[in-house]
């Protein structure tokens, strides 16, 4: 029992980050129906780029606060100059795009930094602590919190404030949305911005246990992926539920089914994922699309 | 001054042509409407206005040249569209709807007074505040479309087929309410209507639009009593 629980903690933590992977790619996909799948590469990218600030010796903080806002403006550029004069293109030129940014940011970090793993520092302390046996490290506590937080701003944001209700509104109707005064080219760009910083979330979460290399995300975003599908690409919440479920799933499948171990368990997403298209091709959370013809 | 001024309007949609260089103007407090058959290019005008797609020509509202503004630009500058069938965000509440419409206002206070307001006029919006626009029926949707073009205050309102798919009471209920708008108000209005007999007694004057040009033009009681638009379009 104390192993089983340990294992969900430690699934619950790896699904944070790949939950928060997820929503960037949902955030995306609902505003513009693109799979950004170099989202992971161009988050590895902007940690790159925290670490490099923390090597030319500024405060690990400050280097994480500038290089997120970096990530943004990323984000924001990607956008402009490659998505926007196709985003009406078909889905094989979106495709290719989204394959040229993967190969192009994994190919820019080995070409300024190389192929050397790096070591990252944790963003939180060393403490851990222990209740009934079972054991939370400050790492683990944080990670989820760092989620719980993304999660309420995001929900907040949409739910609160003007600018989250244009950007929902964007998303949802692209053609009606201009006609009250959205700027909907502006709010598929803030998207896209917000997306990379969830991405740099993700990837300065997952650096310090898999050490900052140019390939670091490719497996986290197939995880995301995954998060993605089960949840749902329609929903938010979903992604966050999808990633909760495919960490402890992995974490599981590690420890209990002798045949997956530690080397196969990156076949545990792509099971779930295949099992979800078979019984729930909308996801847990996502909505059938009626369309009226 | 006329509130607005189309000359030589063209539009279409990739390397089609629709509309072939229309002239024609809505005065301050008119209501206007636009007549013609199916494909005429009703529909393709008032997007064309709007900046939906793009056009060719001279749009001036107020007397100032809006042709080369976005969709969005236009909208904030005073141009109110509500397109064909569904003008709601569906998926949006009927609250989340009126805050969009509101959504190039930066007084709260304003936007505030307005909700009010149209709570008032339309008691049936208030009780579902909080529900999908989706769910509402089709009558309720269409008040819910012209309160939420009309929370932007806009110069001029553009109202697309609002009869279609609606029983006629409430159609009825609808062109009196557009009617009031433009009495008490002043509200200029651009009216696309297919059912010319219900357009024709609201507007003061109207334009007929052929295979993407203007046949006709003229006072509401003139058509009302061509020949020619009582055969076609009037059914008599």
């Amino acid at each position: 029992m104390q192993l089983f629980l340990q294992q969900v903690v430690e699934g619950l933590a790896s699904g944070a980050i790949y939950a928060a992977l997820a929503l960037a790619l949902v955030l995306i996909y609902r505003a513009t129906r693109i799979v950004n799948f170099a989202q992971g590469e161009m988050g590895t990218f902007t940690a790159f780029l925290a670490w490099q600030l923390g090597q030319w010796g500024a405060p690990f903080w400050l280097s994480l606060i500038v290089a997120g806002g970096l990530s943004f403006v990323v984000g924001v550029l990607v956008f402009r100059i490659l998505i926007r004069p196709v985003i009406t293109a078909s889905e094989n030129t979106i495709v290719n795009i989204c394959i040229g940014l993967f190969i192009g940011f994994e190919a820019l970090c080995l070409w300024i930094w190389g192929a050397d793993s790096h070591p990252f520092p944790r963003l939180f302390s060393d403490q851990i602590w222990t209740l009934e046996g079972v054991r939370f490290s400050a790492t683990n506590v944080g990670t989820l919190a760092t989620l719980c937080v993304l999660a309420a701003g995001l929900m907040a944001m949409f739910r609160f404030t003007r600018i989250g209700l244009a950007m929902r509104a964007s998303a949802a109707e692209r053609e009606k949305s201009p006609l009250v005064g959205i700027h909907v080219e502006t709010m598929l760009m803030l998207g896209w911005g917000l997306a990379a910083v969830f991405g740099f979330i993700a990837a300065v979460l997952v650096a310090p246990s898999l050490f900052l290399s140019p390939p670091m995300m490719v497996a986290v975003v197939i995880y995301a992926l995954a998060a993605a599908t089960l949840g749902g690409w329609d929903s938010p919440a979903g992604a966050i539920v999808g990633g909760l479920i495919i960490g402890v799933a992995e974490s599981l499948g590690a420890t209990y089914l002798r045949f997956i171990g530690s080397e196969l368990k990156v076949g545990i997403p792509f099971a779930l994922m295949a099992i979800v298209l078979l019984v729930r091709p909308q996801g847990l959370f996502g909505r059938t699309r009626v369309v009226r013809v | 001054m006329n509130i607005l001024q189309v000359q030589a309007l063209a539009a279409g949609y990739g390397s089609i042509r629709v509309l072939h260089g229309l002239d024609f103007s809505v005065g301050e407090g008119a209501i206007v409407a636009l007549l013609g058959a199916n494909g005429a290019g009703k529909t393709t005008t008032l997007r064309a206005l709007s900046g939906m797609i793009p056009g060719r020509g001279t749009v001036e509202l107020d007397g100032k040249d809006v042709s080369a503004a976005s969709a969005a630009d236009r909208a904030r500058l005073g141009i109110a569209h509500i397109p064909q069938g569904r003008g709601t965000f569906v998926d949006f509440t009927v609250e989340e709807n009126l805050a969009l419409g509101a959504y190039a206002v930066m007084s709260r206070a304003q936007i505030r007074d307005d909700m009010q307001r149209w709570y008032g006029i339309f008691p049936r919006l208030a009780e579902r505040r909080t529900q999908r626009a989706g769910s509402l029926s089709g009558g309720e949707q269409q008040m819910l479309a012209v309160a939420r073009a009309l929370m932007a205050r806009p110069r001029i309102l553009m109202c697309d087929e609002p009869s279609l798919g609606l029983a006629p009471a409430v159609t009825r209920e609808l062109f009196e309410l557009l009617q009031r708008l433009n009495q008490q108000e002043g509200m200029a209005i651009l009216l696309v209507e297919q059912n010319a007999n219900l357009a024709l007694r609201i507007a003061s004057s109207a334009y007929v639009l052929e295979n993407g040009e203007i046949t006709l033009a003229g006072s509401a009681d003139e058509l009302r009593d061509n020949p020619l638009i009582r055969r076609a379009y009037l059914g008599r």
